[in-house]
């Protein structure tokens, strides 16, 4: 079980909350349970969230381990320069 | 992916050297070849119409005229370049900015397009075109925008992330919110708050190479794209999809590229070049006008952001806000979020919200110009602090050292940092001789500090190794600031042998898988990560040959140097192998020798840079001239310390021409008035001061050499130590971007009247 907070458009898809246990071992599995609980989530998911794993950020690596008791912080994906 | 990205500690041999970069010379003389370089055999000329309205109805578009001209081979308009984005909107907005479809939303919007014999014949096609617009109210201005009686732009948006869903659209795209803790609470703790409105007015990258492109698309439906881009793969993604085609029959070649900064991010003429040779059935080639570049590709948001900062007696801050208002062009976009995300993200702060709101406005398509929205957000909060720093009665550097973040501090915008730099930049200010250097009459001195978080991203290289014994590396990543010698650098490093054996190149779509964009600082980050993983592939594969020539196993084979040894007593007798004599028995041990990566680059690491700026401002005049200039920033590890120094000094010259000079004026018709380099002026060499560097290498855990992005931070603290400089300069508050001469006087005379009355 890990717990996701989650930023502010984001919480407003799971009912308010921006805090979320979730049984899940990496990202992958994180937003496909996301995507279950809170249908509002996938158009997010395809737009991009990046996960912050105790401060360092990924955007991409789907197969990331979720560490029990890591900081999981859900933010957008974002454009550089 | 299985490569440990994960930082090792190390003794370097290549890494950190200064050698010449592999395409200086070509640069240098001329023969390097830049987008409008390419030419094809029948090549026509492309040129767009434009519209001159900032927001009107497009009733009808008559081609006919232009289509009878001779010589004319090609008319295209929104209708050759059928909605195919299925649903995606973000997508269906470039189609849109490419090629207006119901509505030209801005001064230079794109409505038509002609290919022709002769660039004279595509001019003339192009004033035979004939189109019925309706002209309508227009807002070209972030806060007029904003208010609910403003034109209303695309009736289709309802304003997102409101509590109460809205009944009614509105110019507002998006509001978003950031921060932690309870800064009601916060405030009330506070024995002083500083609250100021500040504005900055929209820049361009300004890039000296405008776009261009050469596009042929054959008859049995493929096709070839040259273009000047920060990623030809993202280009090949889009313009496929946009017209129709698999990107596999989509060849594109990144050509050199004379500076991108984000705004070649982004797809403009590509699609309508391509559309136009699929009409004509030639190659045609599109090259912007500077004119056109400035009207219709990305520039930056214009900003109108409100701040509150309050502290305690002993320097403590107890909270901070900020609400951001970002324009966007005419589109969605997500500009205000990365401001509201990046505003605090220097301090360490219990109490902070900030609020960003997306802007419709009619002018370009909003780009992504260099740590976009960081520089706006850090000029309002960091002359905010400067100014908290002086009515708490500390000195500005110790009151941000007392008050910066450090590793396990909340960020603003969210997570818990891991190991970062901001104190260390701070700390190396606050001893560095500038800050002490004397100042004169009519002189000020300022610093501020800057945040950018930095990407990796989707990442292949290849390394193959000729018989020579020489090194070919193709990456994809497009080389915008010197990765080709940083990339050798590494590879060199890894197989151990020399910077001259190395020759990179960027390879074309169909040569290499798919790469991210060269954007978010991420080239060198990502593509040394896949040349060390390339390189160590090759080495296995290296061991295993020498293993093959000396008839031994490969598990006694070791890499040390750019040779092969076999390690134990029992091999004393055999001579290390250099990789020079594994290559030449190449084609008799297995064949080709090679080395190929394909990863996702994650774990960038954030950075930090903290800026000093001295300026001299004539008070009779408003003029600026800057005296000297200090950067000081965390590079994780400088892999080619040169071209580290040079995105410094890149990013410090680009934010002080935004300071002091740069802004879109638009007039009262909505019409842009200044889309050239003589009405819009950005620094000339002899505007600036040698801009001195201070490289900090604090390693980046998730690098194996510990290499972070340095391409963006560099523009993020300019624009606010030079407010601060001016500032203190003039003992005026300057909260307006860019400080040009008419701004600072009449914040001057402003001030005056101010005190007599």
């Amino acid at each position: 079980m890990v717990a996701v907070t989650l930023w502010g458009s984001l919480a407003a898809v799971a009912g308010g909350k921006d805090k979320l246990d979730i049984e899940a071992k990496d990202i992958r599995e994180l937003f496909r349970k996301l995507a279950e609980q809170y249908p509002g989530f996938e158009p997010f998911i395809d737009r991009g969230i990046a996960v912050a794993i105790d401060g360092t950020i990924y955007r991409d690596t789907w197969s990331k381990k979720l560490p029990e008791g890591a900081e999981i912080f859900l933010l957008p994906r974002l454009a550089g320069g | 992916m299985n490569f440990d990205p994960r930082l090792t500690n190390r003794d370097f041999t290549s890494v950190g050297t200064r050698p010449i970069r592999p395409d200086g010379i070509d640069k240098v003389t001329g023969r390097a070849r830049y987008g409008a370089d390419f030419n094809m055999a029948g090549q026509l000329v492309g040129r767009v119409l434009r519209s001159p309205h900032a927001h009107a109805v497009i009733r009808k578009i008559d081609t006919s005229k232009a289509e009878a001209l001779p010589g004319v081979k090609a008319v295209i308009t929104a209708a050759d370049l059928p909605d195919l984005t299925n649903g995606d909107s973000a997508l269906y907005d470039i189609l849109d900015n490419c090629m207006a479809r119901k509505k030209a939303l801005y001064d230079g919007h794109a409505v038509a397009a002609v290919a022709a014999i002769d660039a004279r014949t595509a001019r003339q096609a192009l004033k035979l075109i004939e189109i019925d617009y309706e002209v309508l109210p227009h807002v070209t201005d972030v806060d007029e925008a904003f208010k609910h009686t403003a034109p209303l732009i695309n009736e289709a948006i309802f304003t997102e992330g409101l509590e109460e869903k809205p009944v009614k659209p509105s110019n507002v795209h998006k509001r978003t919110q950031y921060g932690h803790g309870d800064i009601h609470k916060g405030f009330a703790e506070a024995d002083f708050v500083i609250e100021r409105s500040f504005r900055t007015e929209q820049t361009h990258q300004g890039y000296i190479e405008p776009h261009a492109c050469v596009a042929s698309v054959s008859a049995d439906g493929t096709a070839e794209l040259w273009v000047c881009t920060q990623g030809h793969f993202v280009y090949r993604q889009h313009c496929a999809q946009l017209l129709g085609m698999e990107a596999s029959k989509l060849r594109v070649t990144s050509s050199e590229i004379g500076g991108g900064f984000g705004g070649k991010t982004h797809v403009w003429a590509e699609p309508v070049a391509l559309a136009l040779s699929r009409k004509a059935g030639r190659p045609v080639k599109l090259v912007m006008t500077r004119d056109e570049v400035f009207r219709a590709s990305g520039p930056t948001s214009a900003t109108s952001i409100d701040v509150r900062i309050g502290a305690k007696k002993d320097g403590t801050i107890t909270a901070a806000e900020a609400t951001l208002r970002y324009s966007c062009g005419p589109y969605a976009g997500m500009w205000a979020e990365v401001g509201a995300m990046t505003a605090f993200a220097c301090y360490k702060l219990d109490n902070v919200r900030t609020v960003g709101f997306e802007v419709l406005v009619n002018r370009p398509k909003t780009a992504a110009y260099r740590a976009p929205s960081a520089p706006m957000a850090a000029f309002a909060v960091e002359s905010t602090i400067d100014e908290l720093a002086g009515k708490v009665g500390m000195d500005a550097v110790d009151f941000r050292i007392k008050n910066a973040a450090q590793e396990g501090t909340r960020a603003s915008y969210g997570p818990v940092y891991g190991p970062i730099g901001i104190g260390p930049t701070l700390e190396a200010v606050k001893n560095h001789p500038h800050m002490k250097a004397p100042l004169k009459q009519n002189q000020g001195r300022g610093m501020a500090c800057g945040f950018w978080f930095n990407f990796g991203g989707q990442t292949c290289v290849d390394l193959n190794i000729g018989m020579d014994g020489s090194i070919s590396l193709a990456v994809g990543t497009v080389d915008v600031g010197g990765s080709r010698a940083s990339l050798s650098l590494v590879a060199a490093e890894e197989l151990g042998i020399d910077y001259s054996q190395v020759k990179a190149i960027v390879a074309d779509t169909s040569s290499l898988g798919y790469n991210d964009m060269t954007d978010g600082s991420r080239g060198t980050f990502s593509s040394s990560m896949a040349t060390i993983s390339a390189a160590r592939n090759a080495i296995r594969i290296l061991r295993e040959r020498a293993a093959q020539m000396w008839d031994i196993p490969v598990d006694d084979v070791v890499w040390e140097k750019g040779h092969a040894l076999a390690r134990g007593e029992k091999y004393g007798n055999l001579s290390p192998l250099s990789l020079k004599e594994i290559a030449a028995q190449s084609g008799t041990t297995g064949g080709p020798i090679a080395g190929h990566s394909e990863l996702v680059a994650d774990g960038a690491g954030v950075s930090f840079a903290t800026h000093i700026c001295d300026i001299e401002v004539d008070p009779e005049t408003g003029s600026t001239r800057v005296l000297r200039y200090t950067v000081v920033q965390d590079a994780g590890k400088a892999v080619h310390p040169t071209y580290v120094e040079g995105q410094y000094q890149g990013g410090a010259a680009q934010g002080i021409g935004w300071a002091l000079n740069e802004e879109y004026i638009y007039g009262k018709d909505g019409r842009l008035q200044n889309a050239g380099f003589l009405d819009y002026r950005i620094p000339v060499c002899s505007d600036l001061p040698m801009i001195d560097t201070q490289i900090l290498e604090i390693p980046n855990p998730n690098h194996p050499y510990g290499v972070r992005g340095v391409g963006e931070t560099s523009i993020v603290p300019p624009l606010a130590a030079i407010a601060n400089a001016v500032s203190n300069a003039v003992g005026v508050r300057m909260t307006h971007i860019p400080m040009s001469p008419p701004r600072i006087l009449a914040a001057l005379e402003a001030s005056a009247s101010a005190h007599d009355a």
